[in-house]
C-alpha cells in the first residue's frame, strides 16, 4: 500500500477527482494549502505600502492506493495536472504500514478497495 | 427665479411680523393675491424640490445595493473589484450626465435627442425654460440630481452579467459612452418628449429605459465576453456559487428601500401625493415578485433557492416600475408575481444559451422590464393614464387590452420596447465589440483564475481569506480560559483588543 500526496493547483481537482473514480479509484482527501516553491510570489499593495507574499495557495490531494495501482493513479495526476508553468506542483509516494477502516474494523488491502456497490457501477 | 424669492420669504415674513402694529394702519402693505400667489409658489416649489432630491438620493443608495447583491453574487476573489468598478461607473455617469447626457436627454432639441445645456450649469439659472422641464415646479438643479442618479441605476445594472472576468479598462470606457450618449438619448424619446412619448408610449419611471437598457448592455457584453472559466462544462451548466447570500439579499433589500425614491420621486411634485399611492403599487409587486419565483423555485429546483428569490423581489421591482402610476393594485400584484414567477425560467433558458449571467440580470431587469412596460397595454386603466394621456399628448386614452380598451395602448408600448432593443441593444454591442478589439473586454485566463482583486488592482477584498496579514489571527494566550473570569484584567478586555 502507498499514499500519494500530490500538490496541484485548484484547477486540477476536478479532472482528477473525475479520473481517479474512473479507475477505481474514487476514495481521496484534498485539503487547502499554502506553500512555496520555485513558482514566484506576488506582491499585495495596499494603501501605497506593498508586500511580496511567497505562499500560494495549492490543493493537498491524498490517495492511499494498492502497490499496483501508483502508476496508473501517479500518471493521471501527471496528466492531468500538467501545465508547463512554474507552480504545477509536486508528488510524494509514502509507504503505508497499515489500513483500518473504522466502521468495520477491517484491515490491509480489503480498506482500500471500493465500495460494492460503487465498483459495480 | 422662483427658487431664489422662495429663500426671502422666511427673512420677509419676520420682517412683516415686527411691522404689524405698523401695518395695522397702513392697508396699502396688506398682502396681495399677488404677493401670496408668489409665496405659495416658492413653498410649492420648495416642498416638490425636497422630496425630488431626497428621492434622488436613495436612487443613489441603490449603488450600494449593486454593489452587495453583486459581490455577494461573485467569488471572494472578486469581491473588491465589484466595489470598484460600482465606485467607477457611478463617478464616470455623474461627470458624463453633466457633460453632454442631461443635454441630449432633457434638454430642448427635436423629436429624437436634446440639443441644449451641454455642460450643465446652476448659475444661469433659471435656464429650466431650455429643458423639457420648464412646466415643473421642483427645481431644475433637484431634477438633475434625479435624471444622473437613475442613469447610474441603468449603467450599473449593466457589468451584473459581466462579473469575475472583466477588465477594469472595459468599465471606463462603457461607461462613456452609455452615459454620455446611449442611455440619454433613450430617455429623451419618452422622458424628454420624444418620438415614443408623442406616439403615446407610457414608462412612469423606466422599466425600459433604465432596466431594459441596462440589460441590453449585459446581454451585449455577457455574449461577447463569454463565459467564466468552467462555467460549461461538457455542455452543461455548472454552479459557480457566490460567495455570501447574506450580503446579496441584504443588497435586495437595499435596492427595495431606492426603489421608493425610484418610483416615488418619478412623480416629480410631492404636492399632489401621487407619490404615496405609486409605493403601494411598488411594494405589493415586489412582494409579489419574491414569491412568484419562490413557487417558480420550488416547482422547477425542488428547492427553494434564496438567490432566485432575491431576483424575484428585483422583477417585481423592475416590471412595476412602467406600469406603477397607471394600473390598479390588484394588477400590480399580477404584474409582480408574473415576473417572478418568470425569473427561474429565464435564468435557466439564459445557461441553456451557453449565456454565463452570475447576477441574474437578463432575468431580473430584461424579462421584467420588457413585461413590465408591455403590461401598460394590458392592465392601464383609463382613470390613471387619462391625466397623462389626455392631459399632455391631448390624445384619448387607451386602456389596457384586458380591461377592454383594445390593443391600441398595448401596440405602442411594444414598438417602443422594440425601438429601445434595436438601439441600445446595437450600440453596446458596437462599443463592446471595439473595447474588445483595442484594449481588450477580458482579463487573461490566468488572471481569471488568480481572481480580479489581486490581479487587477493587487489587493484583495477579503486578505484573510488568501494570505497571511501580520497579526489577523488573535494570540491563543490571551484569550480568556474559563477561570479567570473573575480577574477584572481580562474580563473588562475583549481578546482581539490586544
Amino acid at each position: 500500500m502507498k499514499k500519494i500526496e500530490a500538490f496541484i493547483r485548484h484547477e486540477a481537482l476536478d479532472a482528477i477527482r473525475d479520473r481517479l473514480a474512473h479507475m477505481g479509484l474514487p476514495s481521496m482527501s484534498v485539503s487547502e494549502v499554502k506553500g512555496s516553491g520555485r513558482q514566484k510570489g506576488f506582491t499585495e499593495s495596499y494603501r501605497g505600502a506593498t508586500t511580496t507574499i511567497f505562499l500560494r495557495p495549492k490543493l493537498k490531494l491524498e490517495v492511499a492506493v494498492d502497490d499496483s495501482d501508483v502508476d496508473r493513479a501517479v500518471d493521471a495526476i501527471l496528466e492531468l495536472a500538467h501545465t508547463g508553468e512554474p507552480g504545477d506542483g509536486k508528488i510524494f509516494i509514502f509507504d503505508i504500514q497499515e489500513a483500518i477502516r473504522v466502521r468495520t474494523g477491517e484491515r490491509g488491502d480489503v480498506v482500500l478497495a471500493p465500495h460494492p456497490e460503487e465498483a459495480n457501477a | 427665479m422662483r427658487f431664489r424669492a422662495f429663500r426671502s420669504v422666511p427673512a420677509l415674513a419676520a420682517l412683516m411680523l415686527l411691522a404689524l402694529p405698523v401695518m395695522a394702519f397702513a392697508q396699502d402693505d396688506a398682502p396681495t393675491v399677488e404677493s401670496l400667489a408668489e409665496s405659495v409658489g416658492g413653498l410649492t416649489t420648495a416642498i416638490d424640490s425636497v422630496w425630488v432630491t431626497v428621492a434622488a438620493a436613495m436612487v443613489l443608495l441603490m449603488q450600494a445595493g449593486f454593489g452587495m447583491l453583486e459581490a455577494g453574487l461573485s467569488r471572494m476573489k472578486n469581491a473588491g473589484a465589484v466595489m470598484a468598478k460600482i465606485l467607477i461607473n457611478l463617478s464616470i455617469a455623474m461627470l458624463m450626465f453633466w457633460a453632454t447626457g442631461f443635454a441630449l436627454g432633457f434638454g430642448t432639441g427635436n423629436d429624437f435627442w436634446g440639443t441644449s445645456n451641454f455642460f450643465f450649469s446652476a448659475t444661469g439659472l433659471p435656464d429650466a425654460a431650455d429643458t423639457v422641464y420648464s412646466a415643473n415646479t421642483a427645481s431644475i438643479t433637484s431634477l438633475f440630481f434625479f435624471q444622473v442618479a437613475f442613469c447610474a441605476v441603468s449603467l450599473a445594472i449593466v457589468f451584473g452579467s459581466m462579473l469575475d472576468r472583466t477588465k477594469f479598462a472595459a468599465y471606463i470606457l462603457f461607461a462613456i459612452p452609455f452615459a454620455g450618449f446611449i442611455y440619454p438619448v433613450v430617455a429623451h424619446w419618452t422622458w424628454g418628449g420624444g418620438w415614443l412619448y408623442q406616439a403615446g408610449f407610457l414608462d412612469y419611471a423606466g422599466s425600459s429605459i433604465v432596466h431594459l437598457q441596462g440589460a441590453l448592455g449585459a446581454l451585449a457584453g455577457a455574449i461577447i465576453l463569454g463565459p467564466r472559466v468552467g462555467k460549461f462544462r461538457g455542455g452543461k451548466a455548472v454552479p459557480i456559487p457566490g460567495h455570501s447570500i447574506p450580503l446579496a439579499i441584504i443588497g435586495v433589500i437595499i435596492l427595495w428601500f431606492g426603489w421608493m425614491g425610484f418610483n416615488g420621486g418619478s412623480s416629480l411634485v410631492a404636492f399632489n401625493l401621487d407619490f404615496a399611492d405609486v409605493l403601494l403599487n411598488t411594494n405589493f409587486a415586489a412582494g409579489a415578485g419574491v414569491i412568484g419565483a419562490t413557487i417558480s423555485s420550488l416547482l422547477m429546483f425542488k428547492t427553494i433557492d434564496v438567490s432566485q428569490m432575491g431576483n424575484g423581489a428585483i422583477g417585481g421591482l423592475v416590471a412595476i416600475t412602467a406600469p406603477c402610476a397607471f394600473v390598479d393594485y390588484w394588477a400590480g400584484i399580477v404584474i409582480g408575481l408574473v415576473a417572478g414567477l418568470l425569473i427561474p425560467l429565464v435564468v435557466v433558458g439564459v445557461e441553456k444559451l451557453k449565456i454565463d449571467d452570475p447576477l441574474g440580470a437578463l432575468a431580473a431587469h430584461g424579462v421584467s422590464g420588457i413585461w413590465g412596460t408591455i403590461a401598460i397595454g394590458l392592465f392601464g386603466t383609463a382613470e390613471r393614464m387619462d391625466p397623462v394621456i389626455v392631459g399632455l399628448l391631448e390624445k384619448t386614452s387607451r386602456e389596457g387590452l384586458l380591461l377592454g380598451g383594445g390593443a391600441g395602448q398595448l401596440w405602442v408600448q411594444t414598438y417602443g420596447v422594440l425601438a429601445t432593443m434595436a438601439f441600445t441593444g446595437g450600440l453596446c454591442t458596437l462599443v463592446f465589440m471595439a473595447i474588445k478589439m483595442t484594449v481588450g473586454l477580458r482579463v487573461s485566463e490566468d488572471h481569471e483564475t488568480s481572481g480580479l482583486d489581486i490581479s487587477e488592482h493587487g489587493m484583495f477584498g477579503y486578505p484573510e481569506q488568501f494570505i497571511d496579514v501580520p497579526g489577523a489571527t488573535p494570540e491563543a494566550t490571551h484569550y480568556r480560559s474559563p477561570g479567570s473570569s473573575s480577574d477584572p484584567a481580562s474580563s473588562t478586555k475583549p481578546a482581539t483588543a490586544s
